[in-house]
């Protein structure tokens, strides 16, 4: 407990003296970048909601990438999968025949659970079966749900008369998610991500599945021998993971944009990604990083308009807090094994 | 052909569209031979387009700017390598942090840079331009990328095949035990892999910055040229020539994707740019299939697949992205 306290500290110290190295090689205050992002991120409720509402999706997307990463694989498609889930919910949205919210939204999750699932699904089919690595065949699908939203966007889904990247029409407002009193975060997006988070511990910490997954992860050719087909957990995994990502495609256009935009994912699946490397593959940690990380995403809004800095400054502390970690991490395995 | 390009253009644009790729991916390929992977590519062309650009500006010399890029990618080595290397930590987990952060780091600090005119290495005519057919005027007027990426193939080729250091590498990738035992020392070799390869991919980064996507900003256009490479690099089964002809696939499909363009006018362009990464995924299953088929048939074997054998069939360095402890 000492040892892990330890090294926190010792973790952010160098997040803090890289970052600032880096402001001060950009010629920027040291101090009011850094008092930016904290005004920006927990300033007011606004900004705190703003904070919650990139916290939701990013849950979403680090249960699912716990679930493939317990099975030892690299699911970096999970963009590509809260795309398709965006584009699965949005497909139910426009249908015109459906008006009653109360049915057409559930249908739109289920769509967007479904559409992510599938996406997975063929990352995981082309590992088991076309011996493409799943790094590959996941970056692969990203790019192509990137050319797909963008072609719905330019085309058969454009708005009426101007096709632009902007995006799609709003949705009719009956088919908003309700905020919260006095706050500008969707019920609907807290309760999806508790309860994600929830079913994520139970099944991978109390059931036989998450058991039979590090089997997997651990050594496939063992696993085969106690009779657990590794092929059937990576698909089961991956398609856990895109149902996942599919539900954060949902929330951010029935809770947050409103309408299908070609950057719909907003990079969260990559940060996931990041985020759950950061908690080491421990779903204890993941709440409280999602946390940090949105507030950092949420801060550095406002960065370029306040001192003509790129908002990139949250990418490049997120980036550096996992290779910080990862250095630690490392040098303690060194010393232990000597 | 395509659109209503004439041939040479075509030809003229496909290799210097594939130049700075040609170098990113061998670079790669140098590096993925001795055993490691080096997946914060995308980053790290990013970053060094970034650096190539700033540098290149400021002192107003594109030489000092090359160097900068490859300096840039260096930076990135150590670290990848020391991680990997000498820490033991996970090659993929490693590269994948570090390609998110040098992507935000060049976005970051080149922010002030962004859209601005810089130097930029032309097309140089050749010294003989004037006694040349118009069909190879087009073609041999190339930036000097160009003729470092065609020689570059050579080299590395060269290097593989024929150098006792050549030799060394591949050994290492392949088995850095045995390596040990015959008194080499992996970890330096590798190291060594690490730091000229990520060094190419620098130089590889400034190509896009300084001659063929001139100019910073965000996007500046490199994005998901560093996937593409470690694609290629697997695609081209860790062969230099196979690798460099996988970038110019590459490269054609997406310059023929500008000329689809104005046949189909209502389709944006970013689709079209997306079109490569299918095909890369179809090819990959293809070779999948052919490796597979080609250690179960016996010998005889037609010409034909033969042919598709040797461009299909590829096996990857034995020890790649394990990580070997010397006891």
């Amino acid at each position: 407990m000492k040892r892990l306290g330890l090294d926190i500290l010792l973790g952010s110290l160098l997040v803090f003296s890289f970052t600032s190295l880096v402001l001060l090689a950009a010629g920027a205050p040291v101090f009011a970048a850094f008092h930016n992002i904290w005004l920006g991120s927990f300033a007011s409720s606004m900004k705190l909601s703003q904070v919650l509402s990139v916290w939701i999706p990013l849950i979403l997307c680090s249960c699912g990438l716990l679930f493939t990463f317990r099975a030892n694989l690299w699911n970096i498609g999970i963009e590509g999968q809260v795309i398709m889930g965006a584009i699965g919910a949005m497909a139910v949205l426009r249908i015109e025949a459906l008006s009653s919210p109360l049915l057409i939204l559930p249908l739109a999750f289920l769509a967007a659970m479904t559409g992510g699932g599938i996406w997975g699904l063929l990352a995981g089919l082309l590992k088991t079966r076309g011996g493409v690595h799943e790094i590959f065949g996941g970056l692969g699908l990203n790019f192509v749900s990137q050319g797909f939203i963008l072609w719905l966007i330019f085309g058969p889904w454009k708005r009426p008369g101007i096709a632009s990247m902007s995006g799609t029409e709003l949705l009719s407002h009956k088919f908003w998610l309700s905020y919260l009193p006095g706050w500008r975060v969707t019920f609907a997006g807290l309760l999806t991500a508790v309860v994600v988070l929830l079913l994520t511990w139970l099944l991978l910490e109390k059931s036989r599945l998450g058991l039979k997954l590090k089997a997997i992860g651990q050594n496939p050719r063992a696993a085969l021998l106690y009779d657990i087909s590794p092929e059937k957990y990576y698909l089961l995994s991956i398609i856990l993971a895109g149902a996942c990502a599919g539900m954060a495609g949902f929330l951010q256009i029935t809770a947050v944009y409103h309408r299908l935009i070609p950057s719909i994912s907003s990079g969260y699946g990559y940060l996931g990604l990041l985020l759950v490397m950061l908690a080491g593959y421990r779903i204890g940690p993941v709440p409280f990083l999602a946390l940090f990380f949105a507030s950092l995403n949420v801060g550095a809004i406002q960065l370029p308009i306040v001192l003509q800095l790129d908002s990139a400054l949250s990418g490049v502390i997120q980036g550096c807090c996992v290779l910080s970690a990862l250095f630690i991490m490392g040098l303690r395995l060194r010393r232990k094994n000597r | 052909m395509i659109g209503d390009l004439p041939l040479s253009v075509l030809i003229a644009s496909v290799l210097a569209a594939s130049a700075p790729l040609i170098i990113i991916a061998l670079g790669e390929t140098l590096t993925e031979k001795s055993g490691v992977i080096n997946l914060s590519l995308d980053g790290t062309v990013l970053f060094a387009a970034m650096a190539a650009f700033v540098v290149a500006k400021e002192t107003d010399s594109l030489a000092l700017g090359f160097l900068a890029g490859g300096c840039a990618g260096t930076l990135t080595g150590i670290i990848v390598g020391y991680l990997s290397i000498y820490l033991h930590l996970s090659q993929v987990a490693v590269g994948f942090a570090l390609s998110l952060l040098c992507r935000d780091l060049a976005y970051f600090l080149g922010n002030p840079y962004s859209r601005i005119q810089g130097p930029t290495l032309l097309a140089t005519k050749l010294p003989f331009y004037d006694s040349l057919p118009h069909f190879l005027q087009n073609i041999l007027t190339q930036p000097f990328t160009v003729v470092a990426a065609l020689s570059l193939i050579a080299i590395l080729w060269y290097f593989f095949n024929s150098s006792k250091s050549g030799l060394e590498l591949r050994s290492v990738g392949e088995n850095p035990a045995a390596a040990f035992a015959r008194g080499l020392n992996p970890d330096r070799i590798q190291m060594v892999a690490v730091l000229s390869g990520s060094f190419l991919v620098g130089i590889g980064g400034a190509a896009y910055s300084l001659s063929f996507k001139p100019g910073w900003g965000r996007p500046q256009g490199a994005e998901g040229i560093g996937w593409i490479a470690l694609a290629l690099v697997i695609f081209g089964g860790w062969h230099p020539l196979r690798v460099a002809l996988g970038a110019m696939l590459f490269a054609f499909l997406q310059v023929s994707g500008i000329g689809l363009q104005s046949i189909f006018p209502s389709i944006p362009a970013q689709v079209f740019q997306t079109a490569p990464f299918p095909l890369m995924i179809c090819t990959l299953i293809l070779m999948h299939y052919s490796t597979r088929k080609s250690h179960k048939s016996g010998l005889s074997r037609s010409r034909l697949q033969k042919w598709l054998t040797l461009l299909f069939v590829s096996r990857a360095p034995k020890s790649l992205g394990k990580s070997y402890r010397q006891d």
